[in-house]
């Protein structure tokens, strides 16, 4: 099903500029995946080589991380909201 | 020795002790209440509804204070002896039912009773703050509080700015302006703390000169330096919130880790071309910006510094939902951003929430920390220009 996700600053460029995009996924493992797919650029931006999350993005579900939920493993379902929230630090 | 040892031991077995609690119940049922500390103990601050006479003044104003001397009266001091000895004078001029809190002022404080700080605003800062005076979660007493607060903001520039001089302006006695930078002209499109006129000079300089002009109540103490390892400890030591507007990950998790080892409160915010994010992290009390962010966000993966470009209004509404969140902490009043990250979007005109919860695998704030001493973390600004697709 289609899931809304909620993109910073910084990785608005690799999607054509959009604060939001909807991505069909049903764990955000699957989401993460296919944003990566969908979207050249994004990949080196969230996963690091080996596969995993970043350690400096976070991934909202809902306003909960997911490292408070099952992780990449956290089932999505139709109307859930997936933010990404990287660490800034601009002052 | 012995002496005085008999002379209280006396003196208290002709007089009624009670404790905060019946203290308290005496005073809910209308007794006087007589703080006989000095005038400096009584402006740290005193049971609500006591008149102050200090204990040498006692006989000579006591029967203008008290007019009925069958009227239950509750002495008390800062641990219990003067009052013992001020019951035994109020007794001796006709008083019949003078009792003595136990422990005194710092028992009552203990327990957590209710106190007030007495109003010793000038008429100067009356006007001045009338305005906040009149909003009953902060009034004199909580003027005062803001008087007394010591707040150091970590950087005077974007978020220091608004930051700063809204802290000035409310009254924060102390404010530390904490940047190594001399002001360029291209800060002053967004750090409005700086002039056309202070270009080049110091931005502690130039930030203290504004903040005075604004408010002479504002004691500014000037940092201008770049905190390291060696330093964060001594320079954070005196401050009660630490304000985080600093540009670059390396102080950002130098002074969490800082804040999180001398327990002090950091009032975070960052910010990013049209996007901010602020949030409080208390110790204790919620998660640290590590329990959020394990690492930094590499320099080739975030063009992050002020180079990268910001929105100059962008930082004028984050550094004041830091001061906000500064007040609000300082007061003790309202529920703070502990344990919610709020994220700001100016492009899309939205505010959104996010919970953040304490890791207990943080390495500095979770069960088993790895980090126990401040360390340095290098981190350095790298910024490669890429193209931007938006209208901006
Ligand atoms: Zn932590």
């Amino acid at each position: 099903m289609a899931i809304e996700v909620q993109l910073p600053s910084q990785l608005r460029p690799f999607v054509g500029g959009a604060a939001k995009v909807s991505v069909e996924a049903t764990s955000v493992g699957g989401l993460i995946e296919a944003l990566a797919t969908q979207h050249a650029g994004l990949r080196d931006r969230l996963l690091e080589p080996s596969g995993e999350l970043r350690r400096f993005v976070r991934i909202f579900v809902n306003e909960e991380d997911i490292r408070f939920l099952q992780d990449e493993k956290t089932a999505l379902k139709a109307g859930d909201t997936v933010a990404i929230v990287p660490a800034i630090a601009g002052g | 020795m012995s002496g005085f040892k008999e002379l209280i031991k006396r003196v208290k077995g002709e007089i009624r002790e009670v404790n905060v609690e019946q203290a308290r119940a005496a005073i809910a049922n209308g007794a006087a209440i007589v703080d006989v500390r000095e005038a400096d103990e009584w402006a740290d601050g005193h049971v609500p509804g006591a008149v102050h006479i200090s204990r040498g003044l006692l006989e000579q104003r006591i029967e203008d204070a008290v007019k009925d001397k069958a009227a239950v009266v509750v002495a008390y001091c800062a641990g219990g002896t003067r009052s013992a000895f001020a019951a035994r004078t109020l007794a001796e001029l006709g008083y019949t039912n003078v009792v003595s809190l136990v422990g005194g002022f710092g028992k009552w404080k203990e327990a957590g009773q209710p106190i007030v700080m007495p109003a010793t605003l000038s008429a100067e800062q009356k006007r001045r703050y009338s305005r906040q005076l009149l909003v009953p979660e902060v009034g004199e007493a909580g003027q005062q509080r803001l008087l007394k607060s010591k707040v150091l903001l970590v950087g005077a520039g974007g978020l220091g700015s608004p930051a700063g001089l809204y802290l000035a302006a409310a009254g924060v006695g102390t404010l530390g302006l904490l940047d190594s930078d001399v002001v360029d002209v291209s800060n002053l499109q967004r750090q409005i703390l700086h002039t056309n006129a202070s270009v080049g000079t110091p931005k502690t300089t130039s930030g203290a000169a504004t903040i005075r002009a604004l408010n002479p109540d504002v004691n500014v103490v000037e940092h201008n330096l770049r905190l390291d390892s060696g330093n964060v400890m001594d320079v954070i030591a005196p401050y009660d919130v630490i304000v985080d507007g600093c540009d670059n990950f390396s102080t950002k998790y130098l002074v969490n880790d800082a804040a999180v080892l001398t327990k002090k409160t950091v009032i975070y915010g960052s910010i990013y071309r049209f996007e901010g994010q602020a949030t409080v992290f208390t110790p204790g009390a919620g998660p640290c910006y590590r329990c959020v962010f394990p690492e930094p966000t590499p320099s080739e993966l975030a063009p992050s510094c002020d180079e990268a470009g910001v929105l100059g209004v962008l930082p004028g509404t984050v550094g004041l939902i830091q001061a906000t969140e500064t007040l609000k902490v300082l007061l003790g009043r309202g529920r703070s951003l502990v344990g919610r990250l709020l994220t700001y979007d100016a492009l899309e005109s939205s505010y959104r929430e996010y919970k953040l919860r304490r890791d207990p695998k943080c390495a500095v704030c979770g069960d088993a920390p790895t980090i126990r001493e401040v360390t340095d973390l290098e981190w350095s600004c790298h910024f490669e220009p890429k193209p931007v697709p938006v209208g901006l």
